[in-house]
């Protein structure tokens, strides 16, 4: 597979577009199904048809769903032959593009300096992971993750006295519910959470984060993690955060979980808190056929 | 719907309560993080005419400047807590009738608020289109290069900006409500009985 440069640089220019302003249908769905189930005339009732009404305009006129257009996260598939150099070269210039044009806020700060690079460019960002695969495309995953739900992103250590969890998946299930009642409203509830069992600590965390690409309405293959992910829908939203944090039946609109393997002495729990503007999209390109979701 | 004019006296603000939604017009400012910690550390005088009996929002916006002209293009509330060390003293020290953010904050403000007469307004997280939209003009900027554009004081003009009131000067927090509440829930589902 061939990659030219500029009509790509296009491509994934419109792919920060549409993940900026736009958000994927399962969500919107989502979003909709929690607004008929909340009571009328409440609050969180009313949170949500703003919030649709927000998502509708930010659409029509192609500017920022949130302000805070987060740390840009790429996952990027490809063939054999290709330059993962050559993709992240035109990642930084599409990036660059739409900070200009006001698609991305100018987001990256040097943390020893402390001056915003204001063009969102710098070390580690945009984020990129790249993977090697068997298939003939190349496929480009994005996902906008706000500071606000990523600062009550969390990880846990389990044996955990103090929730009386073990190095099981129901110690797992006491962690993701404790980490959503911490969070509170404060991660823009409702939110989404992307759970990551086992590996390091970093890896534990990318695999937590990893399970935000997946759609609201799949079915995780491993029978023991989508019973786990089921429970967890049902009790989580019994607690009575509710979108913003203003009380209401909806505080997640879904869990994910996948696991890494992990070595004997270490259990960690990664919880990915993702914010109701779930920013995501992919770009998917064969045989000159460009398609986006 | 109660409307709140800006500049806006401290008799005013303590009439409102937890739950009041408004929609506010007036001149305010903008100030996070890098702002809240200059506010306290040099004590700016230049920016106290800005701050006396207005409010200040916690909103790092999406901008863009055409023909020497800035605008806002999204601006929804950050969250609050983090200025949580810094809020109560700058409340006090500007007479600052009240914030515009995100997900509450703590004890110190909530005191603060009573003590000084001012209010913790709610905007929703993510509405940053439709919150811009309600900015009419963007009439000045502060510090500007030195924060960047996320953190820099910008003094707008807003019109129907929709909030609630979250916590009020009578030391009534939503926030402390909800977290009581689903602590209960919470540690039912954590330590079931069985």
């Amino acid at each position: 597979m061939k990659i030219e440069e500029q009509p790509l640089e296009d491509q994934v220019y419109e792919l920060i577009v549409r993940a900026s302003t736009d958000l994927p249908a399962d969500v919107v769905n989502a979003l909709h199904a929690a607004q008929q189930q909340e009571s009328e005339d409440s609050p969180a009732k009313n949170v949500f048809s703003m919030l649709l009404k927000n998502v509708e305009l930010a659409r029509q006129n192609k500017t920022p769903i949130c302000q805070d257009t987060g740390t840009n996260i790429y996952h990027i598939y490809y063939p054999a032959g290709v330059s993962t150099l050559q993709l992240k070269r035109v990642i930084q210039a599409a990036t660059v593009r739409a900070t200009e044009n006001s698609i991305l806020r100018p987001n990256v700060v040097d943390s020893v300096t402390g001056k915003n690079t204001g063009n969102n460019l710098g070390r580690e960002n945009p984020f990129l992971q790249f993977e090697e695969w068997e298939q003939d495309h190349l496929r480009i995953e994005l996902l906008l993750k706000g500071g606000g739900c990523e600062n009550v992103s969390t990880q846990y250590k389990l044996p955990d006295s103090e929730l009386e969890a073990g190095r099981d998946l129901n110690g797992v299930y006491k962690t993701v519910v404790d980490a959503v009642y911490n969070a509170q409203g404060l991660g823009c509830a409702p939110g989404i959470l992307g759970v990551g069992v086992g590996g390091d600590r970093a890896t534990s965390h990318l695999t937590a984060k990893k399970q935000l690409f997946r759609k609201l309405d799949d079915t995780n293959p491993d029978n023991k993690l989508a019973e786990l992910e089921s429970r967890l829908y049902t009790d989580l939203n019994s607690l009575g955060i509710g979108p913003m944090g203003f009380g209401g039946k909806t505080t997640v609109l879904g869990v994910k979980i996948g696991s890494a393997h992990r070595i004997p002495a270490s259990y960690f729990v990664s919880i990915a808190y993702m914010c109701w503007a779930y920013r995501r999209h992919s770009l998917t390109i064969q045989n000159g056929e460009v398609k986006y979701d | 719907m109660i409307e709140l004019q800006l500049p806006v006296s401290e008799e005013e603000i303590r009439k409102l309560r937890v739950g009041d939604e408004v929609g506010i017009n007036g001149t305010m400012i903008t100030a996070r993080d890098a702002a809240h910690k200059y506010l306290i550390e040099e004590s700016p005088d230049f920016i106290r005419s800005y701050l006396e009996n207005s409010l200040i929002y916690h909103c790092g916006p999406v901008v863009k400047q055409s023909a020497g002209k800035w605008s806002f293009v999204a601006a929804g509330p950050t969250t609050s807590i983090r200025e949580e060390p810094y809020e109560a003293t700058v409340i006090q020290n500007y007479q600052v009738r009240g914030v515009i953010g995100k997900g509450g904050m703590g004890e110190k403000t909530l005191s603060a608020l009573k003590e000084y007469g001012a209010v913790y307004l709610h905007a929703i997280g993510g509405l940053a289109t439709l919150l811009a939209e309600s900015v009419q003009e963007v009439k000045d900027v502060f510090m500007l290069d030195e924060f960047g554009v996320p953190e820099a004081m910008w003094v707008i003009e807003v019109k129907n900006f929709p909030a609630v009131v979250t916590m009020d000067s009578h030391q009534k927090s939503l926030h402390s409500k909800i977290k009581a509440d689903s602590r209960e829930a919470a540690q039912r589902l954590i330590h079931p009985v069985m």
